[in-house]
């Protein structure tokens, strides 16, 4: 234990001088980069646009107050173009993941050094670009509109949903997949009764989660022209019609708000 | 046929049948039509261009090949300082998305605030967390004009909302016992915090700052978009440009950090915990 003596009497410290050295060092190296990285944010930002931005930023809550109300008729389609992007997206997703897991989990992968490593690579490089992006390249690719956000939505989940349903497909109990063996069972009956029904219920909840996520990206994909109601949002912030910009940052958070709580309410039913 | 299963069944019992996943069936087939009535309606109002599409494969196909050839010197020092940006921004924007939701963490767990305190924490986190990163920066760009700062500014937003929230449940489940010895010895509030809580959290708090770097890195990727800074900006004129080498380059860069930054996380919750 850490004990300093000062004057005969044994003082406790939480920690050993070398310890509180490390830590020393470990704290001031933070600082040091942190100074560094902020001294070149300042560096390239232009300061008297931050000094005027209390007045801009009232300036703009003046125009965008209230909302125009009446603009809302014009949203029903791209809500339901939203709609579509996250749930279809979600669809083509799960069934895209469900492969990639099973081949990826270590007890259902046909072989461990050249299958999985693949699967795994297809994970992380899907999960580690932002859907904006693969949008955005798929708009290069296909041609801006809905399809292409369908797709980006979907390309995007697949990681996702294919990394929490392998550690689900390794958490099953083994016995239940033996005792189907025992009676006999081929491969896929194994696969059917053995280790589907264990995972089922993971495999909701991971489809409930991710349509959940996909509807908070799926608003805003329209930004770079792959449909929905960011499409509405970018023309009227390109137009600064500033009531109608308002208006449809409160759709977009009503939206969230109700998919996160039908997806609460699901993932509850289920667990 | 059926005389002689009905015969078969009095004999040896019914045959057994994979229980249903949804065990109303009211509620199986009601949940089963609207699934394939919105499936319908679904297709029949998305229009897709079929012959655009086609048009389209052969530059897929170019950008896929790209993977394989990727360019990382004609515009290495524009990648260069984009990804330099995006890491500046995603660090600073960390550390103080850090420093501040420890405080409204504290604020808002049930067991160490009152309960004012508990309602405005609480309010600011669901703030933060209904708001995308995207829209913050528009906004933010409107009001601090382009460069950095905003896209530091969208980060720090975002990362209180995520850790607070589940910061504040940590500290919600922490033991009581422990909490409470520090108090009986005579300790004032911050060395209860200080010796009572703070240990029993820290794991988690150093776990949950290594996975919301990794997000602020993949977020700060697409900031650029906006006029908020990084990468993103980079990447968007090479998509625009039909560059797909360098976009390609880009992307791979993006993947090779996220993974080293995983790795590194792996390993440093490996340790603390």
């Amino acid at each position: 234990m850490p004990v300093s003596q000062a004057e005969g009497v044994k003082l406790w410290q939480r920690r050993t001088g070398r310890e509180s050295l490390f830590h020393w060092v470990l704290w001031l190296s933070g600082v040091a980069i942190f100074a560094y990285c902020w001294q070149q944010i300042s560096e390239s930002t232009t300061w008297f646009f931050v000094w005027d931005a209390p007045r801009i930023a009232s300036d703009i809550w003046t125009r965008a107050t209230p909302p125009k109300w009446e603009y809302i008729t014009q949203l029903g389609e791209p809500i339901w173009d939203t709609l579509n992007i996250a749930t279809l997206g979600t669809i083509i997703a799960l069934i895209m993941a469900v492969p990639v897991a099973f081949l990826a989990a270590r007890n259902t992968t046909p072989s461990a050094y050249f299958i999985r490593p693949i699967a795994l690579l297809i994970i992380v490089s899907t999960r580690s670009i932002n859907s904006l992006i693969w949008a955005l390249l798929l708009i290069a690719i296909i041609g801006p509109g809905v399809f292409a956000g369908v797709i980006a939505i979907a390309i995007r989940s697949i990681g996702f949903c294919a990394k929490l349903l392998y550690e689900a497909i390794e958490e099953i109990d083994e016995t239940q997949v033996e005792a189907i063996t025992a009676t006999g069972a081929s491969r896929w009956q194994v696969m059917a009764y053995g280790i589907v029904p264990q995972i089922l219920p993971a495999f909701a909840g991971i489809a409930v989660f991710r349509w959940d996520i996909n509807i908070r990206e799926s608003t805003v994909l329209g930004l770079v022209g792959a449909g929905g109601i960011g499409l509405q949002l970018s023309a009227s912030l390109n137009v600064l019609a500033w009531p109608q910009v308002s208006l449809i940052l409160i759709v977009i958070l009503f939206a969230v708000v109700i998919s996160e709580w039908v997806s609460a309410k699901v993932r509850g039913a289920i667990i | 046929m059926s005389a002689s299963t009905t015969e078969l069944e009095t004999l040896i019992g019914k045959p057994w049948k994979k229980p249903p996943f949804i065990k109303r069936p009211w509620l199986r087939w009601l949940l089963a039509l609207g699934f394939v009535a919105y499936l319908i309606a679904a297709f029949l109002t998305i229009e897709v261009n079929w012959s655009r599409v086609y048009e389209g494969l052969t530059r897929g196909k170019a950008f896929v090949l790209a993977f394989t050839s990727p360019d990382f010197t004609t515009r290495s020092s524009d990648i260069y300082d984009g990804m330099l940006e995006s890491i500046i921004m995603t660090v600073a924007a960390s550390v103080v998305g850090i420093g501040i939701s420890i405080p409204i963490a504290l604020g808002a767990a049930r067991n160490v605030a009152p309960l004012p305190i508990y309602l405005v924490c609480r309010g600011i986190i669901a703030v933060s967390r209904a708001l995308q990163e995207i829209i913050v920066a528009i906004l933010l760009v409107a009001i601090f004009g382009f460069g950095p700062l905003a896209g530091f500014l969208t980060l720090s937003f975002a990362t209180i909302g995520f850790l607070s929230k589940l910061l504040a449940e940590d500290i919600e489940s922490m033991d009581r016992v422990q909490a409470e010895a520090i108090k009986a010895s005579g300790a004032k509030w911050l060395q209860w915090i200080n010796y009572g809580v703070q240990p029993q959290v820290m794991p988690r708090l150093i776990g949950l700052s290594m996975y919301r770097l990794d997000i602020n890195f993949r977020e700060s990727a697409i900031l650029g978009l906006v006029g908020a800074g990084g990468i993103g900006a980079t990447l968007n004129t090479a998509f625009d440009r039909y560059e797909y080498d360098t976009a390609a380059a880009i992307l791979i860069l993006i993947i090779v950090i996220v993974m080293a930054l995983e790795y590194l996380s792996g390993i440093i919750r490996a340790r603390v915990q």
